[in-house]
């Protein structure tokens, strides 16, 4: 069986500067997003339980991806597709799942593709069924548990008012939930292996995609501003004997004429 | 005509849909219409109009008795071929959400899930959804002649009913059987508990040690008239508190007059949830946790000693 489990390198948020209400990403590290690394673990619990399984990362990105599938090849997967050309710099939702759609059949045998049910930046959720519809698979999303095998799946679904458990043939774009597992850190020994493992980079040219396609120039979106809401706190902390502020709180409550029924 | 297509799986969230619609209508010069599908569709119907809708699309075919994002977005698609619908209004749940981006793939069309806000500007529609992590607000517009938008629940305001009629269409779809089965649903212990529209919200995070000492917010809560919200470990990770308590990016935006955040580091999938408050108050061991700069009053303290010495203060 083969496992795609797409991966989107985003910018660490903990890390992300808001001035003059402007976010400064450059300076943050990029990492794989925590739905992201819920999807490659659960691949490589599915490996782990299942002869003859092969884990291929597939991610779209920038030259910095190179050294960050490291951390996938570390943690189990087998052998890594990196889309990397300036063609698909600036590509939205849909330039994304056409590429990885193309990537997907070029690598040709699949079985299970995952994903996150959301990237933790933009968390558009977009990709998922996007790339369902461009393979024609059905798409299982916000899934919680899932079991594989006979050529078949069954997935928890964590839905608003129920759990829904779902079964479907193989293959299937699956999106799963953080909460499905509790992700595995590489171990300094998974990482010195994890170069030996096959890495190849594919242009938008070997996916037979022209610029129109992808990248800016394919976007259907056009962000007009993206900027931090104002946003102003008086920031005023109690220090001090605990009666003390406690009673202080109490008292700037009343006064803000917050407090009562 | 070139029409504005709603569809919600939940009815109320459509109406909402069609309330704004209506202003989206008549500045996009576009006809206003609804889907309904799935059994007992056509008995659905009345209110849609009631709301503004001018056509409403109906469907009870087999394949859609059960929602599968798969079988809806082929709906859908087929019905905005049939009719010339170039902006598709969803509400954004769960359901909502997934299907949006299908459906805007079959119609090459760009999507945008999640909206907090949609307003006309020049012709097209300006939409605004949380990025980053909910560190910016980025306003989007589509550029496909398709349009897909999936909006928060309660974004627009229900508009008023009223009497009034319009056409019933039967659509004809040729649709297969989904290739997803759902062979078991187990409800969610569910709470009535609406933290929108909450006055005054007690939030408690990971700070809090063990379920049992839940019991220390819920004084706060009673002395204040709170109702509890809490962050996403606690409700998903723990479960020690439903997920209809849950503030933030994926839970509920709340603007209480007041709300006391404790236990509360202050990471940005929270405090989206609570941008929203008149008056914003952190108790927090950590003096360097991010909660007090997005805060107007803090204490800085083991919570465990700082609740309960507020609980007499109030009292």
């Amino acid at each position: 069986m083969n496992i795609v489990v797409c991966l989107k390198q985003v910018p660490d948020l903990q890390q992300i500067r808001i001035k003059d209400r402007k976010p400064l990403v450059e300076g943050a590290p990029l990492i794989f997003g925590d739905m992201d690394k819920s999807a490659l673990e659960e691949a490589v619990r599915i490996k782990e339980k299942t002869e003859g399984t092969k884990v291929i990362a597939l991610a779209m990105g920038g030259a910095k991806l190179k050294d960050g599938i490291k951390e996938a090849l570390a943690i189990g997967a087998d052998e890594a597709v990196l889309l990397i050309d300036p063609a698909f710099e600036g590509s939205d939702t849909m330039g994304t799942a056409r590429a990885l759609a193309k990537a997907i059949q070029r690598i040709g045998e699949y079985d299970l593709i995952l994903c996150g049910e959301g990237s933790t930046d933009n968390y558009s959720g977009q990709v998922g069924p996007r790339l369902a519809e461009i393979l024609d698979l059905p798409q299982i999303t916000y899934v919680r548990e899932l079991e594989v095998g006979d050529g078949k799946l069954r997935a928890v679904r964590n839905m608003e008012e129920s759990f829904e458990v779902v079964e479907a043939e193989l293959p299937a774009v699956v999106a799963v939930a953080d909460e499905i597992n509790q992700p595995r850190l590489a171990s300094l020994r998974d990482i010195l292996r994890a170069a030996r493992k096959p890495v190849q980079e594919w242009t938008a040219a070997d996916l037979g995609l022209s610029e129109e396609e992808v990248g800016a120039k394919g976007a259907a979106m056009e962000i007009v501003s993206n900027l931090a809401p104002e946003q102003e706190r008086k920031q005023i902390i109690f220090e001090g004997d605990l009666d003390e502020v406690t009673q202080n709180l109490v008292n700037a409550l009343t006064k803000e004429g917050v407090l009562g029924r | 005509m070139a029409e504005i297509l709603v569809f919600s799986e939940k009815d109320d969230l459509a109406f909402e849909l069609v309330s704004k619609g209506k202003e989206f209508s008549a500045a996009l010069n576009m006809g206003l219409a609804a889907a309904v599908l799935g059994e007992g569709a056509s008995a659905r119907t009345d209110e849609y109009f009631a709301y503004g809708a001018d056509r409403v699309y109906v469907s009870e075919h087999p394949a859609l008795a059960e929602f599968h994002a798969e079988t809806f977005a082929e709906a859908l698609y087929q019905i905005a071929q049939q009719n010339d619908a170039q902006v598709l209004l969803l509400a954004s749940t769960k359901r909502g959400k997934e299907l949006a981006p299908r459906v805007a793939q079959k119609l090459g069309a760009g999507c945008v899930t999640d909206a907090t806000a949609v307003e006309v500007q020049d012709g097209n529609l300006l939409i605004s959804r949380y990025a980053l992590g909910g560190n910016t607000v980025a306003s989007e517009l589509i550029k496909t002649p398709h349009k897909v938008i999936s909006v928060m629940p309660k974004t627009f305001e229900l508009g008023a009913k009223e009497a009034r009629q319009g056409e019933v269409v039967n659509v004809d779809l040729d649709l297969r059987d989904p290739r997803t089965r759902i062979v078991e649903r187990q409800e969610k212990v569910g709470e009535a508990v609406n933290l929108e529209e909450a006055e005054v919200l007690v939030c408690v995070g990971r700070g809090l040690e063990k379920k049992e000492d839940l019991v220390i917010i819920e004084e706060l809560a009673k002395a204040l008239g709170a109702e509890i919200g809490c962050t996403k470990s606690l409700c998903t990770d723990y479960q020690w508190l439903s997920e209809d308590r849950l503030v933030g990016l994926s839970g509920k935006k709340t603007s209480p007059r007041l709300v006391i955040s404790i236990g509360i580091s202050g990471q940005i999938q929270y405090t989206v949830g609570i941008r929203g408050a008149r008056i914003a108050v952190a108790i927090n061991k950590d003096s360097n946790a991010p909660i007090f700069a997005l805060s107007d009053y803090g204490i800085v303290g083991d919570l465990y000693e700082v609740v309960p010495k507020l609980v007499e203060a109030l009292q």
